[in-house]
């Protein structure tokens, strides 16, 4: 709803690629806000939907690794020792974060991007520590022509945002996000390039209202720029 | 709200405001890591040094009864006197008895995290002993009638300016800016401490259940004065500490140090083996072990969370933790601070009152990263709210959570709410950061995202025409 030209650059990337490409409009969210609140009852309505709406996918584009570990990792703990249980591990088996089903699932790194300016990335959590992506998004992004990657000291730290967690406990979620900004300041990017868009929501805002001069952009845009 | 919860979120409010609190932490800690990391570079291979410690843990976790008896029993053999305590209180009367039948009037202690869990320093005051801690940092927040600041470094978050003010006062020394006079003033005051006191109390890190010893590591020498000079040592250990063999220190000393300090092993790391025997030259006349409970087998009887009783006490999730890298440790309100702390202070001291330590966190995972007995940390934060909400669910959080699975699964309803959304995005200004306004935890720091002029699905229905 406000990112949408991440999902409009993954589609284009991927038809470039010459893949048919399906979205699932009736599907609006997979249920983590509920369940990473605790309420797992709550959860399981969302979640038999999109178990049951994506069973004939070859293969599953997520753009968020944030969401990836939903249906990757935790579906499955979810359903554990449920009639959906082999149904979620299946799912899971085919879900990949997009940075990931580049690089690993279709072996392509060089999208023939051009994106001049200087940038960080930002390792969401779930993407990092969850689904192990930590070379995928640095693979991709080391072929954009033009882009100058400078690693902040802070990459791997968590921005803040962790989903309800920002609205439950304000205050230590906006000291996280300004150890993050600051981080990220200290390379002189103009980019904070991350393939979580939540993380960038959170970082965005921040920064947003703090007046500092950074910008967030989503993996996928970067590497739909030409 | 329980009371517990409410003190952690009014101090995080002051202590995430506090910059150059949040700035003293975050330096040390990042001290600590370079130097974790250069020192786990000298292991051949780290992940697989923790995936045995993981497996040998487990083996003694899921084994308790009886390597513990095994222990015991060794011990004993030699004239210890070993107790079992169910309950923090019975931990606390065991000692009491002990030091009563003694006629004891001064005791020394070095670190015992497990004396803090049972407030045993008050207990003995209140009985009208005099207790020293002897660990530098400990006699630091003793002096300030204060709780560890952190688990393994009770005063990090004094400066020496500090401490040195507090000495002044306290000790009447001179004002010095350098660690090491610091230190001195203390051990001059302690030295004589060692050899008045009636009674050693220590912890253990580990016991070794195949030779019935119990293994403690500091980089002072305080413990090991502890235990040679009072005719009595008791020794406090919460139950889980028991290791198989005694090689398996081989493993878990380097790695305690390694993971917990960022050293390559700690600067003493001393075997006690009960009270003197025949023949040897020192050692106490009494030697007694309290194995303390307090609800670790609650802990136990968890299959889902078990594997937190492998935790050996080093710290690394504490270290870093963001959200104990920006509130610090006193905000917690636990023995245990940081993120094993919050897996199990609910089950150790009840759920309803600590269950929003599941919740202060954004789940991150570095915690369970860093763990060098892979404790799986975060997902039992996950847990912790599963089992929360399962009891003590919040209705209105429910009835919202059933709301929007209602929403999200219809797509008019969707449709509708994207809507509105639109509408509401116009209309917030007039409310914004204002106490109508519903998403004020936000806007009070944060800007909110703009709703799209085109959102991803009316592109693709576009498209599709």
């Amino acid at each position: 709803m406000c990112y949408p030209r991440v999902g409009i650059s993954i589609v284009q990337i991927l038809e470039r690629l010459g893949h048919e490409i399906d979205y699932p409009e009736e599907l609006a969210c997979c249920g983590q806000p509920a369940f990473n609140s605790g309420y797992w009852k709550e959860t399981r309505p969302i979640a038999e939907r999109v178990l049951k709406r994506l069973q004939d996918a070859a293969a599953v584009v997520i753009a968020s690794g944030s969401c990836g570990a939903m249906l990757k990792k935790f579906y499955p703990e979810l359903f554990a020792n449920t009639a959906h249980a082999r149904a979620a591990h299946e799912l899971a088996a085919k879900c990949y974060e997009f940075s990931d089903f580049l690089v690993t699932k279709l072996g392509v790194t060089d999208l023939d991007a051009y994106f001049p300016h200087r940038v960080t990335f930002h390792d969401g959590c779930h993407g990092l520590r969850e689904l192990g992506n930590k070379k995928q998004p640095r693979e991709l992004l080391a072929k954009v022509r033009g882009l100058d990657l400078i690693e902040m000291s802070e990459a791997e730290t968590c921005c803040g945002f962790g989903g309800t967690f920002s609205a439950k406990f304000p205050m230590i979620s906006t000291a996280m996000g300004e150890v993050k900004c600051t981080s990220a300041l200290e390379t002189g990017a103009e980019y904070i390039v991350s393939n979580d868009a939540s993380c960038n929501m959170h970082i965005q805002g921040l920064a947003d209202r703090q007046r500092l001069s950074l910008r967030t952009i989503h993996l996928a845009e970067v590497l739909n720029s030409r | 709200m329980s009371a517990a919860s409410q003190q952690f979120e009014h101090d995080a409010e002051r202590l995430t405001h506090d910059l150059r609190h949040r700035s003293l932490i975050q330096t040390a800690l990042k001290k600590y890591e370079v130097a974790r990391d250069s020192k786990k570079s000298r292991y051949q291979d780290w992940q697989s040094a923790r995936q045995t410690a993981a497996e040998i843990k487990w083996d003694a976790v899921n084994h308790l009864n009886t390597y513990l008896e095994e222990f015991a029993s060794k011990l004993e053999a030699r004239g210890a006197h070993v107790h079992w305590a169910s309950t923090s209180e019975q931990a606390r009367q065991i000692i009491l008895g002990i030091v009563r039948e003694k006629n004891a009037r001064s005791i020394i202690k070095s670190k015992v995290m497990t004396g803090e869990e049972i407030h045993l320093n008050e207990a003995l005051e209140k009985a009208g002993l005099t207790v020293v801690e002897s660990d530098f940092g400990e006699y630091i927040v003793q002096l300030r009638h204060e709780a560890p600041y952190h688990f393994v470094f009770p005063a990090m978050h004094l400066v020496r300016g500090e401490i040195s003010k507090l000495f002044e006062e306290k000790l009447g020394s001179k004002p010095t800016n350098d660690p090491e006079e610091l230190m001195m003033i203390a051990r001059g005051i302690l030295r004589n401490k060692y050899i008045t006191a009636d009674v050693g109390i220590t912890g253990a890190n580990f016991a070794i259940a195949e030779t019935g010893m119990i293994s403690i590591t500091e980089n002072e020498g305080n413990a090991r004065l502890t235990c040679a000079l009072p005719k009595v040592h008791i020794a406090l250990m919460g139950i889980e500490k028991v290791l198989p063999k005694l090689q398996d220190l081989a493993l878990f000393m380097p790695m305690l140090a390694t993971a917990g300090a960022g050293q390559v092993l700690t600067g003493y790391n001393s075997l006690y083996a009960g009270p003197r025997q025949p023949g040897e030259s020192d050692g106490p006349d009494e030697f007694h072990l309290v194995l303390l409970d307090n609800k670790r087998t609650h802990l136990l009887a968890d299959a889902e969370q078990r594997d937190a009783l492998h935790c050996i006490r080093c710290g690394a999730c504490l270290n870093v933790c963001p959200i104990y890298r920006n509130v610090g440790g006193h905000t917690y309100g636990t023995t245990y601070q940081g993120p094993i702390g919050s897996v199990i202070t609910p089950h150790l001291r009840g759920l309803q009152e600590w269950k929003h330590l599941s919740y202060a966190s954004s789940l991150c995972g570095a915690c369970t990263e860093a763990c060098p007995v892979k404790i799986d940390l975060h997902h039992h934060l996950l847990q912790g709210r599963r089992n929360a909400m399962a009891r003590y669910p919040v209705w209105w959080e429910r009835l919202a959570f059933k709301v929007f699975g209602l929403v999200v699964n219809h797509s008019l309803l969707v449709g509708l709410a994207s809507s509105l959304a639109r509408v509401a995005q116009r209309l917030h200004p007039l409310i914004k950061g204002t106490r109508l306004d519903p998403a004020r935890p936000w806007t009070r720091s944060r800007e909110l995202p703009q709703v799209a002029k085109q959102t991803f699905k009316e592109f693709w229905r576009s498209r599709k025409r």
